[in-house]
């Protein structure tokens, strides 16, 4: 696997980044290359600074210190738009009061390959048209914003970052205020998805699911690897404060972690 | 384009019976042919007989003060569209960014002080005004914080609009005689009296810029719908563009105020209203907006002229006195929505 992260350009890389915010240091100091086609899941308590990752991953914030490169090319001298055709974000909390449709809001997402002159064209409709599809979400085209739920509406934003024909997507926090069955549903449909994800996650065993992951501690990236080589108990216990174990599930033989406080 | 064109055909129809109207109507009784006449000898040399007088009502008088009425309604209209847009609010409209408050204080400056009178008419007072405050209020803005955050640029406009408006009132009671002091009311109200030819040569070429301009960065204004952050994740370089839209539009109102004064309620009223009906898709709201903007101060505009026979009321009066009563239509309509 090392060896074919090495062949490979990593479609997102960075080092040494760092930020401070108000004189705080929120990230110090990561170094983190994607594999290409991977969900590679990001973990860490409230404040660890996976936002903040996320975002300057993303190039929407300026880094105190280091690099991101995307697509071999640094990020920092890359116009916008060049960024938006290779990297996707979805934000935690994006809403609008505007009465957008569901059709329109995922047509924004072929913004970047669109110019002033060039009409919205079948080739465009048809990408939107796919990313509904992949999200399960072609029966809501015709419906307005506001009269969506919570799933509906991440599953909304994720079909636009589809739409842009990303080949890294950075999701925060998707599953959030979500019910379990679209949790599982929605992250269900994120992995299979062919592109790169990088994904922060709160629940542990959805993380556990991924193909690799990443733990943040107070803007430290402490550990990355596979999921049960990375959230050992131990490791839970010295970043999260908690006691953990691991459980079999009886119905299937997965193993999923079971947290007890001090 | 095939959809596009009974959209056009119909727009301009309606532009032009709009114009024919306030060309039409006013506080003379013209009959209709001897306006069709003047329109006929200046459009393509007919060579009528008409009186002079009524040739110089219809052509310098009444024709001019309706294109620059509708220049303005559709440049006021656009820069609500293009401010509310870019800062995310719906209470966002041409004014906001102090540009009314600054134009007032410029020119009663001119008006008052007689500062460069020679060289400065009040309109040219208006402008230099009008960008002072702009630039006070985008300096106090980015020295508040990061440009993502759209409640600065709010707030210092707010900031912005006091200080001005605290200035001209000072101004006002320190050196003005009760005659000046009506005059400059009357002129702030919004006044479209004084137009005549050199006017519209400024106002339509400004509105019409603004509104390409606009019109070129449509679907930059679509990114914004999900906030600064989502546009910047879409491609669009947010900081470069909310500072050439916003500019853009600063210097459409300054135009607009430094001609006619401070028109409220078209910038806010238009764009809203046109969003109901139409959706968000900036690339059908901004023309919409445009022509919208501009029938609704051409009927402000006859109104003014004719609602007290022998008096003209400021049609700042007039749009607020229909705009206040539409705006709090489309608010209690928006009820139960988010």
């Amino acid at each position: 696997m090392t060896v074919m992260a090495n062949l490979q350009i990593a479609p997102l890389a960075c080092q040494g980044l760092g930020l401070q915010l108000g004189g705080r240091s929120v990230l110090r100091d990561i170094d983190l290359a994607a594999i290409q086609g991977e969900t590679l899941a990001i973990v860490g308590p409230n404040g660890s600074g996976k936002s903040s990752l996320l975002k300057l991953l993303a190039g929407l914030r300026k880094p105190g210190s280091g690099r991101v490169d995307l697509l071999g090319e640094p990020l920092a001298q890359l116009p916008r738009r060049r960024i938006a055709q290779a990297l996707a974000l979805v934000e935690q909390q994006a809403d609008t009061a505007d009465a957008i449709s569901v059709y329109d809001a995922v047509a924004l997402g072929r913004t970047p390959w669109l110019s002033a002159l060039a009409p919205f064209a079948s080739q465009d409709r048809a990408i939107v048209e796919q990313a509904l599809a992949d999200l399960d979400a072609l029966h809501l085209r015709t419906r307005l914003w506001h009269s969506l739920s919570g799933g509906e509406r991440q599953r909304v934003h994720i079909a636009r970052a589809l739409a842009q024909r990303p080949q890294v997507l950075l999701l925060d926090e998707p599953t959030n205020h979500l019910d379990i069955q679209h949790q599982l549903s929605l992250l269900q449909q994120v992995q299979a998805l062919s592109v790169t994800t990088l994904v922060a996650l709160h629940d542990l065993n959805q993380a556990l699911t991924c193909d690799r992951v990443a733990v943040l501690d107070q803007g430290h990236l402490v550990a990355l690897g596979k999921p049960f080589d990375v959230l050992t108990p131990e490791r839970l216990l010295s970043t999260f404060g908690v006691h953990a174990h691991y459980l079999t599930d009886p119905f299937d033989g997965a193993r999923i972690l079971r947290f007890r406080a001090p | 384009m095939s959809r596009l064109l009974p959209y056009s055909v119909l727009a301009l129809a309606a532009l032009c019976a709009a114009l024919l109207a306030g060309t039409a109507i006013g506080e003379s009784d013209l009959a209709p042919n001897v306006v069709y006449q003047v329109l006929a000898n200046h459009l393509w040399q007919a060579g009528y007989p008409v009186d002079p007088i009524d040739a110089g009502i219809v052509w310098n008088y009444r024709l001019t003060r309706t294109l620059v009425a509708a220049a303005c309604g559709a440049g006021l209209a656009t820069c609500g569209v293009i401010l509310q847009a870019l800062l995310r609010n719906p209470l966002a409209e041409p004014y906001l960014l102090g540009l009314s408050a600054g134009a007032s204080t410029g020119a009663v400056l001119v008006g008052l002080l007689g500062l460069g009178s020679v060289a400065l008419s009040m309109s040219g007072g208006a402008f230099i005004g009008a960008l002072a405050a702009f630039t006070l209020v985008l300096v106090l803005a980015r020295a508040a914080g990061p440009s993502n955050n759209n409640a600065q640029v709010i707030l210092a406009g707010i900031a912005g609009s006091q200080l001005f408006t605290a200035l001209t009132a000072f101004l006002i009671t320190k050196s003005a005689t009760a005659e000046q002091a009506r005059g400059i009311l009357f002129w702030l109200l919004g006044n479209l009296s004084g137009v005549r030819w050199p006017s519209v040569w400024l106002a339509l070429p400004v509105a019409l810029f603004g509104l390409v301009v606009c019109l070129w960065h449509r679907r930059a204004l679509d990114a914004f719908t999900f906030g600064t952050d989502s546009a910047a994740s879409l491609g669009i370089p947010v900081r470069r563009t909310q500072l050439l839209l916003i500019s853009c539009a600063a210097l459409v109102t300054a135009v607009m105020v430094s001609i006619v004064g401070a028109i409220g309620f078209v910038g806010l009223v238009i764009p809203h209203a046109l969003r109901l009906l139409l959706g968000p898709g900036h690339s059908r709201l901004l023309p919409a907006s445009a022509l919208g903007g501009a029938l609704f101060l051409i009927t402000a505009d006859i109104l003014s002229r004719t609602l007290i026979p022998g008096q003209v009321i400021p049609v700042g009066v007039v749009t607020a006195l229909i705009g206040a009563p539409v705006f709090a239509l489309i608010l209690v309509s928006r009820r139960g929505r988010p």
